[in-house]
């Protein structure tokens, strides 16, 4: 603390508040405490550093709570008022003429607490806004969605100016050009019309709309979830449209788009692999994937996302997960007893990841999650082509897993111990480890390549 | 011979204003929409100036502009950059990639104009 005394000597300042406050004599406090009268006149003018048994007396004989006169409360706020001067001469700011008497900081700090605590109050807000500006103009920077966005209506302001003026500053325009500078000034005040009302409405969903927080994907995730992963009205042939219409989602949105895919999906499905059919073939099989799939001539994938959909009553609980080759979750119908978040990524372990190394060879394991209330599950792993073929076009793959919860039969292997997310998996010394657990007993097991 | 100016742009509005205005001023104008052919474009016009957007789809502005700098038979052309971004950023990484000029969307089409006359006159 440049520029102030000694710490600890504000504490002197506040007993002589304290006792002049309370109408008490030098004299007479020094009397009550045992200590001489000049004694406490060098502590009262902060020369003379105090602590112990002598605080605790005089705090005792003022009637305040010794915290309240010792310097360890204050040393956060006298730092906050170094900071703002020190800010405010930084920023070289004009109105500080005269400027703050950094040598009296704190006799200021100990005679004016609320005014004190008031101006470091202002400065750690100021600084707090100054940290979300800057993350709002990172926003701005780099917000890929803002960013396309902004340039789609810069773009067709440019080309609207451009055409403008043409047909304002050109003179004898011939009668072609004035009618296809028309055209295009048509079109495009129709894109800019479209393109602003993209931008405020994804400005409206802004912060503060809770909106903000979600990824496509998640609000993809509630929409079904609230469905409970089921589209009666999709199972009679129904319109994607109306289905999609009831739920929340605004047209227009990364989720809207989502949403119409998978209900586009779950129409198709439901119009190859009706449930009058599945469930009488459940009836005859049992939750047997493969069997059923054989029996109803269907690709396992659609039998799987086609069981993911039936009524519980009727199945039971099914969970599915896909992703696409890179790992990426896609869908995401969760089993109780099976951890997965789209957050922090999924385990390799999983039979998933394995499914598209041998396209043709559908995965049935037992596995199992660490930590308490895991169950094992049944997973079922298959996939399909997740676009037609092109000549000389490598195939891209999308994996299922289905999970069914655990029929372990006699002879079956023991479970298979897969992992969560990295971030949130105990389990030591995996290979497959990409980053530390936060959680404990899991630092031993490094990432192999730390 | 009149002087040719490659256009290289994804929107087809600005590219027929912008062709419009520089025809009127005396330019052969060539434009070409920014796809992945751009170079062999670029290297088969031989243009006396090329304007840029920067904002490409499927390629950034930037990349094209450091092939054509890394071409001794294209280094010395003029290239104005167009770009809806006016961040310093964008700015300092137009310089660095070599562009010759910068302007920020929207221009005026006698900005446009100065830009392209300058350009030409300094070469």
């Amino acid at each position: 603390m440049e520029g102030g005394t000694e710490p600890g000597t504000m504490t002197g300042t506040r007993i002589r508040e304290r006792r002049l406050a309370r109408g008490i004599a030098q004299g007479s406090l020094a009397g009550q405490v045992g200590i001489s009268p000049s004694y406490l006149n060098l502590i009262e003018h902060n020369r003379r550093k105090i602590g112990g048994r002598i605080l605790l007396r005089l705090a005792e004989a003022l009637e305040v709570d010794p915290q309240e006169l010792s310097h360890g409360s204050e040393a956060a706020l006298l730092a906050a008022l170094h900071e703002a001067a020190g800010e405010a001469a930084e920023a070289g700011n004009p109105d500080m003429v005269p400027a703050p008497d950094l040598d009296r900081i704190e006799e200021f700090a100990g005679r004016f607490p609320g005014w004190a605590n008031l101006l470091a109050g202002t400065l750690r807000r100021a600084q707090a806004a100054a940290r979300q500006v800057d993350a709002l103009s990172d926003r701005l920077a780099h917000d890929p969605q803002l960013a396309a966005s902004l340039h789609e209506v810069l773009s067709v302001v440019t080309a609207i100016r451009s055409t403008a003026s043409i047909l304002v500053e050109t003179p004898a325009l011939e009668p072609e050009w004035r009618a296809r500078f028309h055209r295009n000034l048509g079109e495009d005040s129709q894109r800019l019309a479209e393109g602003a009302q993209r931008l405020v409405r994804y400005l409206d969903d802004g912060p503060g709309t809770g909106r903000d927080i979600l990824s496509p994907q998640d609000e993809l995730d509630r929409f079904l979830a609230a469905a409970e992963y089921r589209f009666p009205a999709l199972e009679k042939a129904g319109d994607v449209d109306a289905a999609l219409a009831a739920g929340d989602l605004r047209p227009g949105t990364g989720a809207h788009v989502l949403a119409r895919a998978a209900l586009e999906t779950y129409g198709a499905d439901a119009a190859a692999l009706p449930q009058a059919h599945l469930l009488q073939a459940v009836a005859r099989h049992g939750l047997a994937p493969l069997a059923l799939a054989q029996d109803l001539d269907v690709p396992l994938p659609r039998l799987m996302r086609r069981l993911a959909a039936m009524p519980q009553e009727a199945v039971g609980p099914v969970g599915l997960i896909s992703a696409d080759a890179a790992g990426v979750i896609g869908t995401l119908k969760p089993l109780e007893g099976f951890a997965v978040t789209r957050l922090a990524g999924a385990c390799p372990l999983w039979p998933l990841f394995r499914a598209a190394a041998q396209p043709a060879t559908p995965l049935r394991q037992r596995i199992v999650q660490p930590g308490r209330g895991a169950q094992p599950v049944q997973a079922i792993a298959a996939c399909e082509a997740a676009a037609p073929p092109s000549y000389n076009m490598p195939t891209l793959m999308r994996s299922y897993m289905l999970l069914l919860p655990d029929t372990a039969e006699a002879g079956d292997a023991a479970p298979m111990p897969v992992g969560t997310a990295c971030r949130i998996c105990p389990r030591p010394d995996c290979a497959a480890r990409r980053e530390p657990s936060v959680l404990a007993h899991a630092g031993d097991a490094q990432a192999p390549w730390f | 011979m009149t002087s040719q100016v490659l256009l290289i742009e994804d929107e087809p509005n600005i590219i027929e204003a912008i062709t419009f205005i520089l025809s009127r001023d005396g330019w052969q104008v060539r434009s070409h929409a920014g796809g992945p052919d751009a170079m062999d474009v670029v290297r088969a016009r031989r243009p006396d100036l090329i304007v840029l957007d920067v904002m490409l789809p499927g390629r950034s502005g930037f990349d094209l502009l450091a092939e054509i700098r890394r071409d001794p038979a294209l280094a010395q052309t003029p290239v104005l950059m167009l770009t809806a971004r006016g961040q310093r950023k964008d700015r300092e990484m137009a310089e660095r990639a070599g562009a010759s000029m910068f302007m920020t969307k929207p221009f005026s089409n006698a900005e446009m104009l100065e830009a392209v006359r300058a350009l030409a006159g300094a070469r």
